[in-house]
C-alpha cells in the first residue's frame, strides 16, 4: 500500500536552496519535508566554484546582483564561518585585456559600494607567484572561498534535528490537483521503486535547472534557460586568494583555492536538455588554455576533477552569452498560472542562498498564516557532528589525534578511518535511510583523493558487507556505481599520470573483477 | 663518461612485466644473450591467474568455457589483433613452454586441457580464466563442485570480506560460509596487510595456531578458502601442513592488487631467470637509444630520477615489452599518445575526446585501449606504410595495438604468445 505523509510545507529540491528552505521553515516553528530526487548538491550546488562572491564579478552589468552579493558575504562570513574560507580575491587584468573595461571597474565598484583597492603589479605578484608577468592591472576585493558540501549538510542537518524530514532518491512523479489547489505529491524511491503520497499545504518548487519541469508536471510555466558551467578541480593549490580575471564575464576566468585544491572555471554552453551534462574534452582544453594566459602552471598542473553544472537562468537570455543574463533569482508564485499553493524559487547564486531561502519562506509563511520572522542572518550554522568529515583535512587530523591503532583507515588517500564511515552510517540509520556508497561519499572525503575510487570503493564495500549494510550481490552495483560517479569527473583529464591511473583502475576493475560483466548497478524507477 | 660501463648483449629486453619476464624465459631456452631491463614490474598488480582468451566479442560479454574455440572466433572477427599473428599451434607451444618455465620457478600452475576454469576474486565476482597457481586451485574445485566450504577473513585485513565473497556467491553456491578470526600472530597495528601475514604463516608454530583456531568452525566444510597469504615464497607447503592439520582442502583467494600472488611471480621469475643467465638490471631505465650502422642500438641505461646515464648496451636487437602507460611502454600527453623511447608511430583515435567512453563499465570498452604499435608478421614495429621501421626492433605484450586485454581476459596470454612469436623472429634475425 502507498504510504502517504502530512505535512505544512514540501520543498523539492535538495541543494543550497530548498535547504535553505528548509532551515528557515523550520528555524520559524513550520513543519516540512524536503524530497530530493538523487542526494544533497546533486546538482548546480555541488557544481560551482564554491566562491564566496565580493560582489565584484557583476558590478558592470547587473549591480544589484553585486549589492546582494556584498550583503550575504558580509552575513555568511558571520554566520556559517566554518563554511568559509577567507582567501581574499583579486581581479588581473592581462595584456590584451580591454583597457576601457580596466580603467572602469574601480569606478563601478565605488558605485556598488563594493571595496576594491588597486595593487600594484609587482605586489600582486609578489602576492600571487602563480600570476602571469604578463599582468597589466589588479585589483583587491573581498572574495572568499564558500564549501557548498559542508554548507549544504550544515543546513539540512540542521533542519533535521528542528523536525524537518529528508528523503533522498525520491523522484517527483505527479502532482494531483482538485481544482487549483495541489491536494498531494506522488514521489517514487529512485533506489526501491516503492511509491510515496506527500499531502502539502504548500509546496516549494527549489529544484534550480529542473524548474521547469516540476513546474510543467502541475501544469505551470516557468521561463528557464539551461547554461552548461564546467569546472576543474587542480591536484595541489594554485593560488592563495580567489583570482578573477578583469573583464567581461567569459571563460576560465575565476580561480577559487579551498583547502589543499583549486577550482578554475568556467565555460558557458547552451543546452537544450538536461540528460547531458558532463564535461567534455573540448572545454577542458578551453579552460587550460584560457587558465594558462593568467597563470602559466595551469598549463602543466595535474588535474584531479572535472564536472559541470547547469546555471538556470532567468528572464530571456537570447544574448550574446549567458553569462550576462541576470544572475539574480526569480520567487514565482504560481497563482499566477491558476495554482495556488505551489511557489518556484529558483535562479541566483550560491552566494545569496540564503537570502532566497529568506524571501521564499516569508512568501510561504505568509500563505499559511506564520507570522515567526526569519532567523537565518542571526543564528549562526552550527558546525556539527555529522557535516565535519566532509571537511577537506579533516579526517587526517582527527585519525592524527585520535590516535586509536584499531580504527583503520578505509580511504587512504584522504586518509579516511572506518570509524568515520560508521559515523555517517549510523546518521543514515537515524533518519532511517540505507547508507549507499554514494552517499557517504558526498559525506566525506572518499574517493576525492588522488585513487579517485579505485581503492577505498574495495574496502568501504568490505566494510559495509562486513556490517551487514550490504548484502547478495548488492556490492558489486555499489562499487560499479561509485566508481562511475567519479569517472564522470575523471574521463576528460586523462593524461600523464591521471591515465596510468585509469589503467589500473580498469585492469583491476574490468580485468581482474569483471565487474563489467556483472548486471546494472541500479535500477532505474 | 669515465665512469660508464659498456655491455654487449645480443637482445635487450625493455620491460620487466608479463610480456617482458615471459620473453627472458623463450630467450633463456633458445640461449640467446640476453639483458632485461625495467623498473617496478606490473607483474605484483597480478592476481596470479593467467587469463588466455574469455570474453569476445566484448560489446555482448559473450563468455567462452573453451579459449582456443574463442581465439579462432576472434582472429576472424579481428584480424589485427595480436594473436592473429600466431598459429594456434605456436600459442599452445608457448603456454606449455611458459607453465613448464613456472613450474622449475617453483611457481607450478594448474590447468584443464583446452578449457577456462571459473575462479573467485575478492569482491566475490567468479571469473574465467586458464591457468591457476597450484595454492588457488582447490578454490576452483569447490566452486564448480559446489563442496560444503568455510571462507576465512581476518580482523583488520582490508577489502578482504569473508561475508562479502560468501553473499555474492551464496546463490549458485549455497554450501559457502564465511568466518572471521583474529590473525593468530597479529602485531600491534590492527591494521593487518597481506605481506606480515604471509611471513608469519612460514612459521610452523603460526600455522598450528591458525589450524587451531579454524578448527573448531569446521563443521561440515571440506575445503576452506583463506585470503592469499600462505607464506611468500612456499604457499604449496603452507598449504600443505594447513591441510595435514585440517584434514581438509586448503585454497588461497587473491587479494586486492598489489598481492601476495603477484609479488611470488615476480620474484620467482626473477629468480629462474637469473639463474638462466639472464642479465637483470633492475629499477633501471632505457634514458637514450643511438642506432648502429650495423642495425643495433646502444642503449643508454640509468637513473629515472637523475637522468644520468650509467651504462651502455651495445646490442644487437632490442624487444619493446614495457606495456601501456602503467609500465611506460607508451606516454599519453594531452595531445596525443606517443612511444617515448623510439618515437614510433603509435595507432591511437584521432582526438582525446575519443579515448575514453562516458561509462566507465561500457561494454563496448574505451578506444585507447585499442591503441599501440602496429607490427609485421616478424613482430617489428611498422610505419605508415606497413614496413618495419627497424630491422632489428621488436614489440610484444600490451603495448600492442587492435587488443584489449583487460575487457577480452587476454592479458597473460597475449603477453607470452607475443613474447614467444617475437623471440622466435629475434633468433631468426640473429
Amino acid at each position: 500500500m502507498k504510504k502517504t505523509l502530512k505535512t505544512q510545507v514540501l520543498i523539492i529540491g535538495g541543494g543550497a536552496t530548498g535547504t535553505g528552505v528548509a532551515r528557515d521553515l523550520a528555524l520559524r516553528g513550520v513543519k516540512c519535508i524536503l524530497v530530493e530526487k538523487k542526494d544533497i548538491n546533486a546538482g548546480a550546488s555541488g557544481a560551482n566554484h564554491g566562491l564566496l562572491h565580493s560582489g565584484a564579478r557583476y558590478v558592470s552589468n547587473d549591480p544589484e546582483s553585486a549589492r546582494e552579493c556584498r550583503n550575504e558575504n558580509r552575513l555568511l562570513r558571520q554566520l556559517a564561518p566554518d563554511c568559509i574560507e577567507e582567501t581574499g580575491g583579486m581581479f588581473v587584468a592581462v595584456e590584451g585585456d580591454d583597457e576601457k573595461f580596466i580603467a572602469d571597474f574601480q569606478g563601478y565598484c565605488e558605485k556598488a559600494d563594493l571595496s576594491c583597492r588597486p595593487l600594484d603589479i609587482r605586489e600582486a605578484r609578489e602576492a600571487e607567484p602563480a600570476l602571469s608577468d604578463k599582468i597589466i592591472a589588479a585589483y583587491a576585493v573581498d572574495d572568499a572561498s564558500i564549501d557548498p558540501f559542508k554548507l549544504v549538510l550544515e543546513n539540512i542537518t540542521d533542519a533535521q534535528k528542528l523536525g524537518c524530514k529528508f528523503l533522498r532518491h525520491s523522484r517527483v512523479v505527479r502532482f494531483n490537483k482538485q481544482g487549483e489547489k495541489i491536494n498531494s505529491v506522488d514521489l517514487i524511491n529512485q533506489t526501491t521503486g516503492a511509491e510515496l503520497s506527500i499531502e502539502a499545504d504548500i509546496i516549494v518548487n527549489a529544484s534550480g535547472a529542473w524548474a521547469g519541469q516540476i513546474a510543467a508536471l502541475a501544469d505551470a510555466h516557468i521561463d528557464v534557460l539551461y547554461s552548461k558551467g564546467t569546472l576543474l578541480i587542480t591536484h595541489n593549490r594554485v593560488t592563495h586568494s580567489v583570482v578573477n580575471r578583469l573583464r567581461p564575464p567569459g571563460d576560465a576566468d575565476i580561480l577559487v583555492p579551498g583547502g589543499t585544491v583549486s577550482i578554475i572555471g568556467t565555460t558557458s554552453l547552451r543546452m537544450e536538455s538536461l540528460d547531458q551534462i558532463r564535461p567534455t574534452v573540448s572545454e577542458v582544453d578551453r579552460i587550460v588554455d584560457e587558465g594558462a594566459a593568467m597563470m602559466p602552471c595551469l598549463e602543466t598542473t595535474r588535474y584531479i576533477r572535472a564536472y559541470s553544472g547547469v546555471r538556470p537562468l532567468l528572464g530571456g537570455g537570447g544574448k550574446a552569452d549567458d553569462r550576462s543574463v541576470t544572475r539574480g533569482f526569480d520567487l514565482v508564485d504560481h497563482a499566477r498560472d491558476g495554482i495556488e499553493n505551489l511557489i518556484t524559487i529558483t535562479g541566483g547564486k550560491l552566494t545569496t542562498f540564503r537570502l532566497m531561502a529568506e524571501k521564499t519562506a516569508d512568501l510561504v509563511c505568509g500563505r499559511i498564516g506564520v507570522s515567526a520572522p526569519c532567523q537565518t542572518q542571526r543564528i549562526p550554522l552550527i558546525s556539527d557532528h555529522e557535516t565535519r568529515w566532509a571537511v577537506p583535512g579533516f579526517s587526517p587530523k582527527y585519525w592524527f589525534k585520535e590516535h586509536d591503532k584499531d580504527d583503520l583507515l578505509l580511504c587512504e588517500c584522504e586518509m579516511v578511518p572506518q570509524s568515520a564511515i560508521q559515523e555517517i552510517v549510523d546518521y543514515f540509520d537515524i533518519f532511517d535511510q540505507q547508507p549507499d556508497m554514494r552517499g557517504i561519499g558526498k559525506r566525506s572525503r572518499i574517493g576525492k583523493g588522488s585513487c579517485q575510487g579505485n581503492f577505498c570503493s574495495l574496502r568501504i564495500a568490505s566494510f559495509l558487507y562486513d556490517r551487514d549494510l550490504l548484502s547478495a550481490d548488492q556490492g558489486a552495483g555499489e562499487i560499479r556505481s561509485f566508481i562511475h560517479e567519479r569517472w564522470k569527473g575523471q574521463r576528460c583529464l586523462l593524461w600523464e599520470t591521471p591515465v596510468v591511473q585509469a589503467e589500473l583502475q580498469e585492469a583491476m576493475h574490468c580485468g581482474f573483477f569483471g565487474l563489467e560483466l556483472t548486471t546494472e548497478s541500479r535500477k532505474a524507477f | 663518461m669515465a665512469n660508464v660501463k659498456e655491455r654487449r648483449a645480443n637482445l635487450t629486453i625493455i620491460g620487466t612485466g608479463m610480456a617482458g619476464m615471459a620473453a627472458a624465459c623463450f630467450a633463456a631456452r633458445n640461449r640467446i644473450d640476453t639483458v632485461q631491463i625495467g623498473v617496478n614490474s606490473g607483474l605484483i598488480y597480478s592476481s596470479g591467474y593467467l587469463d588466455l582468451m574469455a570474453i569476445h566479442p566484448i560489446g555482448s560479454r559473450m563468455s567462452w568455457n573453451n579459449p582456443w574455440q574463442a581465439i579462432d572466433q576472434l582472429v576472424v572477427d579481428h584480424p589485427d589483433h595480436p594473436y592473429a599473428r600466431l598459429r594456434k599451434a605456436d600459442i599452445k607451444t608457448a603456454l606449455d613452454q611458459f607453465l613448464d618455465f613456472m613450474a622449475i620457478a617453483d611457481h607450478p600452475y594448474v590447468h584443464q586441457p583446452d578449457k577456462n576454469t571459473e575462479v573467485m576474486t575478492p569482491v566475490g565476482t567468479v571469473k574465467r580464466t586458464y591457468a591457476v597457481p597450484e595454492s588457488m586451485w582447490e578454490g576452483a574445485v569447490a566452486l564448480k563442485e559446489r563442496k560444503s566450504c568455510l571462507v576465512v577473513d581476518f580482523t583488520g585485513l582490508k577489502a578482504f570480506s569473508a561475508k562479502q565473497i560468501a553473499d555474492m556467491l551464496m546463490p549458485r553456491w549455497p554450501g559457502i560460509r564465511p568466518l572471521r578470526l583474529t590473525f593468530p600472530a597479529a602485531g600491534a597495528s590492527a591494521d593487518l596487510y597481506p605481506e606480515q601475514m604471509a611471513r608469519s604463516l612460514e612459521i610452523e608454530e603460526n600455522r598450528i595456531r591458525l589450524a587451531d583456531a579454524i578448527k573448531p568452525h569446521i563443521g561440515d566444510a571440506k575445503a576452506v578458502g583463506l585470503p592469499a597469504i600462505l607464506g611468500i615464497y612456499s604457499p604449496n607447503l603452507v598449504r600443505r601442513h594447513l591441510e595435514a592439520l585440517l584434514n581438509l582442502k586448503i585454497f588461497e583467494i587473491p587479494t586486492i592488487p598489489p598481492s601476495i600472488p603477484g609479488l611470488r611471480l615476480k620474484e620467482s621469475m626473477e629468480k629462474a631467470l637469473t639463474a638462466q643467465n639472464i642479465h637483470l638490471i633492475r629499477q633501471k631505465r632505457v634514458l637514450s637509444v643511438k642506432t648502429q650502422p650495423n642495425g643495433g642500438f646502444l642503449l643508454g641505461v640509468g637513473d629515472q630520477g637523475s637522468h644520468a646515464i650509467e651504462q651502455v648496451i651495445d646490442t644487437r636487437a632490442v624487444l619493446l615489452a614495457g606495456g601501456r602507460f602503467l609500465g611506460m611502454g607508451l606516454h599519453a600527453g594531452r595531445k596525443k599518445i606517443r612511444e617515448p623511447l623510439f618515437d614510433l608511430p603509435v595507432f591511437q583515435p584521432e582526438d582525446r575526446a575519443l579515448w575514453h567512453n562516458d561509462d566507465f563499465f561500457s561494454p563496448h570498452g574505451h578506444p585507447i585501449n585499442q591503441a599501440g604499435l602496429e607490427i609485421d608478421d616478424h613482430f617489428r614495429p611498422v610505419g605508415p606504410a606497413g614496413k618495419p621501421v627497424y630491422k632489428n626492433l621488436f614489440a610484444a605484450g600490451a603495448i600492442l595495438a587492435h587488443q584489449d586485454w583487460m575487457r577480452q581476459k587476454c592479458g597473460a596470454g597475449l603477453a607470452i604468445a607475443t613474447a614467444y612469436g617475437a623471440v622466435a623472429a629475434i633468433r631468426q634475425s640473429l
